[in-house]
């Protein structure tokens, strides 16, 4: 499976890049199975590093989303909307779900190796 | 858990494996969309050997079963099944089956996964006052595939000398072969389309089940076997049907026969309900703004809570959320709007028009 080095990562699966893109990993869109709904916050929300800010449901299960950072949400991806299908596809770029600034609270995030580890460990 | 003949096979298939019913049962090899489009368009083939399988016969067999459930098996032809609840003396369901009639007094009952142990002390205990029945519990004797699907037919007329489109719905061959196994041959199946179960001995499912994707059948977990059944409006116990939801309340009232027939477990209660109307009963809905499910509770437009979603997906057919849901009677005709509440919003629902997806 791929996690890009240049992404940060959090135990609950999410990814952060280093302008505040926040999605889900490969790891976790595989493990949900086809994403066909995906609940995105308003613009403006402030969230805590662990806070829930939305929701991606697959055929069979529901999923919370958890910020990986303190920060403000500057954008979500409205394209997800009609396309939540794109977390599948490309969960790294297309099937990005909101981006946060700034972004403070890093504390608990992973490189890519460590998070790699937790998965295969699991 | 129990495995089934095929669990090494699924999980040497990229199969996400989870418990159900007590058995380790595949819920999809990948994605549960593709694999129900399968079934929609061309075949899928599904393992259920975890559904039980009880053997009634003996003198009085058909009597028994006739005031067992609430359908008529005495009424079958030989080779042919039925659909069925089973009640409680309250109409409450125990649960719901096929019942096969293989000779004059012999027939097979065909139960859930899950309720396997609890209907076999219940159907022993009915039958301690009818001393010359054998029950038989069958289940770990027998795999169960079922091959789904438009394209059913053509994929398995070669493999066989029976000529399968003579098998009308809801008729079997009881030594049927198929690529070479031994096999009854069942016209019924559990998802909206036409096709075909094929009961088979343990040791022999393997290889139908090889010969069976080798022809092109797309293995399909248990995953798109719900949104197939929950797009044809099939109920499923636990959801649908349960010890407190009563078969004319989940829309069963076809298969609950009060005329040619004495009295069964649950006549009374059951004849009380038809006279005095249901107060409730399960409705579909399509929703917009998020995916209802099962336990989700359902709001008039008020906002009052007045029932509950008994199952709900997203329609890979359809293309939006549908649901299943027990709601008062009053609310429950077609184009009522409703609400349900998805985590912390109050979602539109409206009563729509069942099954939600019906073959051409």
């Amino acid at each position: 499976m791929n996690f890009p080095e240049n992404l940060l990562y959090t135990a609950d699966h999410e990814w952060i890049g280093s302008d505040g893109t926040v999605g889900i990993t490969e790891y976790a869109q595989d493990a949900l199975g086809d994403v066909v709904f995906v609940d995105l916050p308003e613009v403006g929300r402030e969230l805590k590093a662990g806070e829930a800010f939305g929701v991606v449901e697959s055929v069979k299960s529901v999923s919370d989303l958890y910020s990986p950072v303190d920060g403000t949400v500057a954008a979500v991806n409205s394209g997800l909307v009609n396309q939540p299908e794109l977390v599948n596809q490309d969960p790294y770029g297309e099937g990005w779900i909101i981006r946060l600034e700034p972004r403070t609270n890093t504390d608990d995030l992973m490189t890519a190796a460590a998070y790699r580890t937790q998965i295969e460990g699991a | 858990m129990k495995q089934t003949p095929l669990t090494d096979w699924h999980h040497r298939h990229g199969a996400k494996l989870m418990e159900f019913g007590g058995y380790n049962m595949p819920i999809d090899y990948g994605s549960i969309m593709d694999e129900h489009v399968a079934v929609r368009t061309a075949t899928g083939i599904f393992d259920v050997s975890h559904m039980g399988e009880f053997m009634v016969q003996g003198p009085g067999a058909s009597a028994f079963l006739d005031q067992l459930v609430t359908n008529l098996p005495s009424a079958l032809e030989n080779q042919q099944a039925l659909y069925t609840p089973m009640c409680y003396p309250d109409g409450g369901t125990v649960d719901d089956l096929l019942i096969y009639r293989l000779g004059e007094e012999k027939f097979l009952l065909v139960v859930n996964a899950s309720n396997i142990d609890k209907d076999w002390e219940w159907i022993k205990k009915a039958a301690q006052h009818w001393p010359l029945l054998e029950l038989e519990n069958v289940s770990d004797n027998m795999a169960l595939i079922a091959v789904q699907g438009p394209n059913t037919l053509q994929l398995l007329q070669p493999l066989t000398e029976i000529h399968l489109d003579d098998v009308a719905y809801y008729h079997f061959i009881p030594n049927a072969v198929v690529a070479g196994v031994p096999v009854l041959l069942s016209r019924t199946g559990y998802t909206g389309e036409d096709g075909f179960e094929l009961y088979v001995d343990p040791s022999r499912t393997l290889e139908l089940w090889e010969t069976l994707v080798g022809r092109g059948a797309t293995p399909v977990g248990l995953g798109a076997r719900d949104t197939l059944r929950l797009e044809a409006r099939l109920p499923l116990y636990g959801h649908e049907l349960s010890p407190t939801i009563l078969p004319l309340e989940a829309g069963l009232g076809p298969f609950v026969r009060f005329k040619n027939k004495g009295d069964f477990v649950g006549r009374g209660a059951l004849e009380r309900l038809k006279g005095e109307g249901l107060r409730r009963k399960v409705v579909g809905l399509e929703i917009e703004g998020g995916i209802a499910r099962a336990l989700y509770l359902v709001h008039d437009a008020q906002g009052q809570t007045v029932g509950v979603v008994t199952s709900g997906t997203y329609s890979p057919t359809l293309k939006k959320a549908i649901a299943l849901a027990l709601v008062p009677i009053e609310l429950a005709s077609i184009g009522t709007t409703l609400q349900v509440a998805i985590r912390s919003k109050q979602v539109p629902a409206r009563v729509v028009k069942t099954p939600f997806y019906k073959r051409t």
